[in-house]
Order: structure tokens, then C-alpha cells, then sequence
């Protein structure tokens, strides 16, 4: 528990890492809900294949680590209301915001985008009432 | 196929680090998020870690014409607000402090997340289907000022 800040410091160069490759040799920016939602909505178009290739990936190598590593538990809810809910709202937040943590936080803020900064302030405040609300005050999570 | 290689090459190095890094965990977004609980500081040093290779990659990119493989980059960002940006965001944002997981790990973690995360992936994607219906109302909404 307290190595856990060295795993998510290591974590976080290997996921900036990959948003180096993706636009220093494919051009592009690493937006996980953009290149999901084109893909679900029809406009990938001619980049349909780079983008089901790049999440072919993303599937992939948690498989490879997960034998190898510490013994992992997501902790998913097996409440199915909250991972409805929590689904719609990322679905459609993400779409239409235009972005989600990896688009407008990783990519956006390293880019000092004004864009990818506000996005990533209102996502985290309405994350953490969004936390105190349904954890403290209703206690469904 | 240089492109399919790098995109497969860009997406296992992000499906490591969410995995690795403990983004797949949503005890530990909870945590990170719940400033009046037992919080936890890992996401910061995610981010912060991802920031510094994806800050020498912008600023690769901005004495370059185009990428390695020839294809453009991306345009200058725009620096308009608007509502979609923030109420999307905000939408965003309470979902993923609902379920403690965004799109990235979502799909990270379908092979050892269990049924919950399928059932989340799926309504997911439901959401990015109906959003273009939200987008349009909001586009045709006259500005408030």
C-alpha cells in the first residue's frame, strides 16, 4: 500500500508513453472515449482500423501482465443500477465534452490547452462531490 | 500497416500503464476523489507521471511538420469554451465518481473485471450512442448572455 504512489508514478510514464508513440508516429491524440465513441457512432471512418488495433492493444497487454503481477482487484461494484447509471454518464459526458482523463487530462494538459484543463477541473470537482454525495450522504457506493 | 503497428504498439503501452498504475482500480479513483474519506494520492502521480513524456512529445511535435509516419498532426487546440465542454464534463465527471472507472480502464480491465465491468462497457457505449441526440439540442440552445 505505501509502494502504491511507485506503481502509479511507473503506471503513468508507460500511459504517457503511449500517448508519445501515438502522436509523434500516428499523428493523433490518445483519447480513449474519441477513439471508442467514433467507433460506436460510425465517424472513424478511414481510421476505423488504426483505432480498433490501438484498443486490440490496450485489451491485450493487462492479459499478458496479469499472470506476472501483484494480485489485482478492480473493486467493480456488482451493483447493476450504479454501473448503468455510471455508464450512461460517462458515454455521454465523455461525447460530448469531447474528451475524458486520458483526451483532455493527459494529453490536453501537457499541451497547456485551455480546453483540456477546464475539462479536466470540472471531471474531477464532479467527480469528488459526486463521491461525497452517493458515498456519504446516500451511501449507495 | 506502419500505422496499425504504432497504434497497437501506442494502445499496449496505455493498457499497461492503466493496469500497472492502478487506474483499473476503482478503490483507488474513489479514493483520489473522495477528499473527505481516506484520500488517495496515486491518481496525482499518474497523471504527473504521464504528463512528462506526453510534455517532450508535444513539444517534439511542434518543431516537426508532420509525424514519423507522415501523416499530419493535430491542429493547434481550440481554446473556446463552451457548454458542451462543460456540461459533458460534469456528466463525466459524476459517472466516473459513481463507478470509480473512465473509458480507458474500462476497457483495460474486461479481461479480469468480471461481469460488472461488461455490464458498464455496455452502457457505455449505449451512452456514446445517444449522445449526438444531447449534442444537437445543446448546439440549437440560444446562448444565455
Amino acid at each position: 500500500m505505501e509502494q502504491d504512489w511507485i506503481w502509479g508514478l511507473i503506471g503513468g510514464l508507460l500511459i504517457g508513453t503511449g500517448g508519445a508513440f501515438y502522436l509523434l508516429f500516428n499523428g493523433r491524440i490518445m483519447g480513449a472515449s474519441g477513439i471508442i465513441g467514433s467507433l460506436v457512432d460510425g465517424s472513424a471512418g478511414n481510421t476505423k482500423w488504426e483505432k480498433l488495433v490501438f484498443l486490440a492493444g490496450v485489451v491485450l497487454l493487462p492479459i499478458l501482465l496479469f499472470p506476472v503481477y501483484r494480485e489485482v482487484d478492480p473493486h467493480i461494484t456488482d451493483n447493476v443500477a450504479v454501473l448503468v447509471a455510471a455508464g450512461l454518464l460517462v458515454g455521454v459526458g465523455t461525447r460530448i465534452a469531447n474528451g475524458c482523463t486520458s483526451g483532455h487530462g493527459v494529453c490536453g494538459i501537457s499541451r497547456l490547452s485551455v480546453r483540456g484543463i477546464v475539462a479536466t477541473v470540472c471531471y474531477i470537482l464532479a467527480g469528488g462531490v459526486g463521491v461525497v454525495i452517493f458515498r456519504h450522504l446516500l451511501g449507495v457506493i | 500497416m506502419q500505422r496499425l503497428i504504432f497504434a497497437f504498439i501506442a494502445g499496449g503501452f496505455f493498457g499497461a500503464g492503466l493496469f500497472v498504475s492502478g487506474m483499473t482500480d476503482t478503490s483507488k479513483v474513489q479514493g483520489w476523489l473522495d477528499v473527505f474519506g481516506a484520500w488517495d494520492p496515486t491518481l496525482a502521480f499518474v497523471m504527473g507521471g504521464a504528463m512528462i513524456p506526453m510534455f517532450i512529445a508535444w513539444a517534439i511535435a511542434g518543431k516537426r511538420s508532420a509525424s514519423v509516419l507522415g501523416t499530419p498532426l493535430p491542429p493547434a487546440p481550440s481554446s473556446r469554451i463552451d457548454r458542451k465542454l462543460i456540461i459533458g464534463s460534469v456528466l463525466f465527471g459524476a459517472g466516473w465518481g459513481l463507478a470509480g472507472i473512465c473509458p480507458g480502464p474500462s476497457i483495460a480491465s474486461l479481461s479480469y473485471g468480471g461481469t460488472g465491468i461488461y455490464i458498464f462497457v455496455a452502457a457505455m457505449l449505449t451512452g456514446m450512442v445517444l449522445a449526438p441526440f444531447l449534442r444537437t439540442r445543446l448546439d440549437k440552445m440560444v446562448p444565455a448572455e
